[in-house]
């Protein structure tokens, strides 16, 4: 079984302002990279399932020159809100370290989805 | 064109080290910057006005900023002051300057720009329509901008503005952390996509040096590329590391928001020039057809007072979660009994942590998990501190009792290592907006005040 954590020098999450989640999967080195990617592995339908939010919400962006590809979604509970219990939303990718990337079809539809670029300013 | 950008470290208050920041106080900085604020560490500092870093450690970090600010002669620019660049967090670091430099017999001309924003004039921009949300913005209306605080985060401009009245040192309000090390090379007609991306890459320090730290960077900003040069001790950055960066916090790495534009990052290439320097090139600016300004702002939600406890026995951590529903009625009860009538149990939130079955994730936890031991944060949420207070005094104790079916006798469900077991938290504030001003002049947001020290 091969894990994300087989492809990953770190995988994270972090907050992209009190309302966006941020996950960025920065693979070991260039061959790892590829494969990752080309298994189409994290699309925007795990992260759907996964953090209970539509498709259409969540951006997946490649970054060759980083290694990584990158994944932000509307935050599941906003940032120190009385439900919110990872204020810097930093324990979010534990369930994806250690699961089995498996090939997946949806890679020629993801990694070019782009969210209007205000998204990201969050100073 | 030749400028030199010293950025000492990720947050003011941090606590930089002495030995780097010589260094690159001896490579001739054209301009310091740094910020001492985020909304990273939740709503709480913008909406109490309570800094997250304490006025010690905020004051050993400015000593050093403003000697070095001395000795060169060029502009000390902080942002984002107090932690959510509140008007309070301004003086308070303004009063911190001026202790430092009657202490250390500094003079110098010290601008304050303050982005409080009053209700009425947020009010204005909604009925006008120029209040526009963001990704995932929650919903606003008209009264909200009574119930919360709210600040306004400035571009560069109001910082070029108070350059351009002469001051040296600048303490700025909350600001887009990239516009401290923007201005000055803007300013000087330096490439608008390199000084962008300048800024963003040195933004949070040594964050993208290997191994990361809160320590200073340094920037020499040419006419088509910028080397960008870790000064930590025994630390070093590649081409991957600094590209690596764009993804810091950010939804999308090749698409940064700026007030007047978007900076584009897509074409960036990064070389290594040595062990601790990488060279970039490539990125681009598109200016916005209008100008805007992020509003962020933080409402009161109510006082709360926290339990925490331990289980150790495996047939109490197997009970507890079923229990849980049933003392929660008994609370509603209790707190109709306690209060007389006057306190409506709708208006408190008992809210139980378990720690072991998935308290961090919540409702996205995958996983079963079954601990050997649970931790449990007993969260009661109020109107006000006493009633928050007097409701955790019988939840604590109600939960440390609860009916064990299995045990014949009364046991301890819950081990305390508090006495008393409940601890009063305070206010708890929540974000309210994720919004822009739009249609604004890059300044009128903004009052800088000047002063000669």
């Amino acid at each position: 079984m091969t894990t994300l954590l087989d492809y990953c020098s770190l995988v994270r999450s972090k907050n992209a302002g009190p309302f966006s989640l941020t996950f960025d999967f920065i693979c070991k080195d260039q061959e790892t990279y590829e494969d990752l990617v080309a298994t189409g592995f994290l699309n925007r339908n795990l992260f759907a399932t996964l953090y209970g939010t539509d498709p259409d919400h969540i951006l997946v962006v490649n970054h060759p020159l980083a290694l990584a590809v990158k994944v932000s979604l509307p935050r599941p509970v906003v940032q120190g809100d009385v439900r919110d219990a990872d204020c810097y939303a930093g324990q979010q990718y534990a369930p994806l370290m250690d699961m089995e990337v498996v090939r997946s079809g949806a890679e020629s539809e993801d990694g070019q989805q782009l969210l209007p670029a205000e998204a990201s300013c969050i100073g | 064109m030749e400028l030199r950008i010293l950025a000492p470290t990720g947050a003011l208050g941090a606590g930089f080290d002495k030995g780097a920041f010589a260094r690159g106080v001896a490579a001739c900085p054209d301009v310091i910057a740094c910020d001492a604020g985020s909304t990273d560490s939740g709503p709480a500092a913008l909406g109490s006005g309570i800094p997250k870093l304490s006025v010690q450690a905020v004051t050993r970090d400015l000593r050093l900023l403003l000697k070095a600010r001395d000795e060169l002669g060029v502009p000390l620019i902080i942002g984002s002051c107090g932690t959510a660049g509140r008007d309070t967090g301004v003086d308070q670091v303004a009063g911190i300057a001026r202790r430092i430099a009657a202490e250390e017999n500094l003079s110098f001309k010290l601008g304050l720009i303050y982005s409080d924003q009053p209700a009425a004039r947020l009010q204005e921009l909604y009925d006008a329509g120029r209040i526009k949300p963001l990704a995932h913005a929650p919903a606003i209306d008209r009264e909200l901008f009574e119930r919360s605080h709210t600040v306004a985060m400035m571009g560069i401009e109001p910082i070029q503005e108070a350059l351009g009245a002469g001051c040296d040192v600048i303490l700025a309000g909350r600001a887009s952390d990239t516009a401290l090390f923007a201005a000055v090379p803007h300013q000087r007609g330096a490439n608008p996509g390199l000084t962008w991306h300048m800024a963003k890459t040195i933004e949070c320090g040594a964050a993208c040096a290997i191994p990361p730290s809160a320590d200073p960077m340094f920037v020499t900003l040419r006419d088509d590329h910028f080397d960008v040069t870790t000064l930590a001790d025994g630390s070093r950055l590649t081409p991957r590391s600094i590209a690596a960066h764009t993804l810091y916090e950010n939804a999308d790495p090749y698409h940064i928001a700026e007030p007047s534009g978007v900076l584009d990052t897509s074409e960036a290439t990064y070389e290594a020039v040595d062990e601790r320097t990488v060279r970039v090139r490539g990125a681009q600016y598109r200016p916005a057809d209008g100008y805007t300004n992020k509003l962020e702002g933080a409402e009161l939600v109510g006082y709360q007072t926290v339990i925490v406890g331990g289980v150790r026995d495996r047939i109490v951590i197997d009970a507890l979660p079923k229990l849980i529903p049933v003392a929660k009625q008994y609370f509603e009860s209790k707190i109709r009994e306690v209060f007389d009538g006057t306190v409506d149990p709708s208006s408190v939130e008992i809210d139980y942590r378990l720690y072991g079955t998935g308290a961090v994730l919540g409702d996205n936890e995958p996983g079963s998990l079954h601990p050997g031991e649970l931790g449990v944060v007993i969260t009661v949420t109020a109107p006000d501190q006493p009633t928050a207070h007097a409701v955790a005094t019988f939840v604590a104790h109600a939960s440390s009792h609860l009916p064990i079916v299995e045990y014949e006798g009364l046991v301890s469900t819950l081990a305390y290592p508090y006495s008393p077991p409940e601890m009063d938290r305070g206010a708890l504030y929540r974000f309210t907006l994720n919004h822009v001003a739009t249609d604004v002049t890059p300044t009128e947001l903004f009052r800088t005040v000047t002063e000669e020290l």
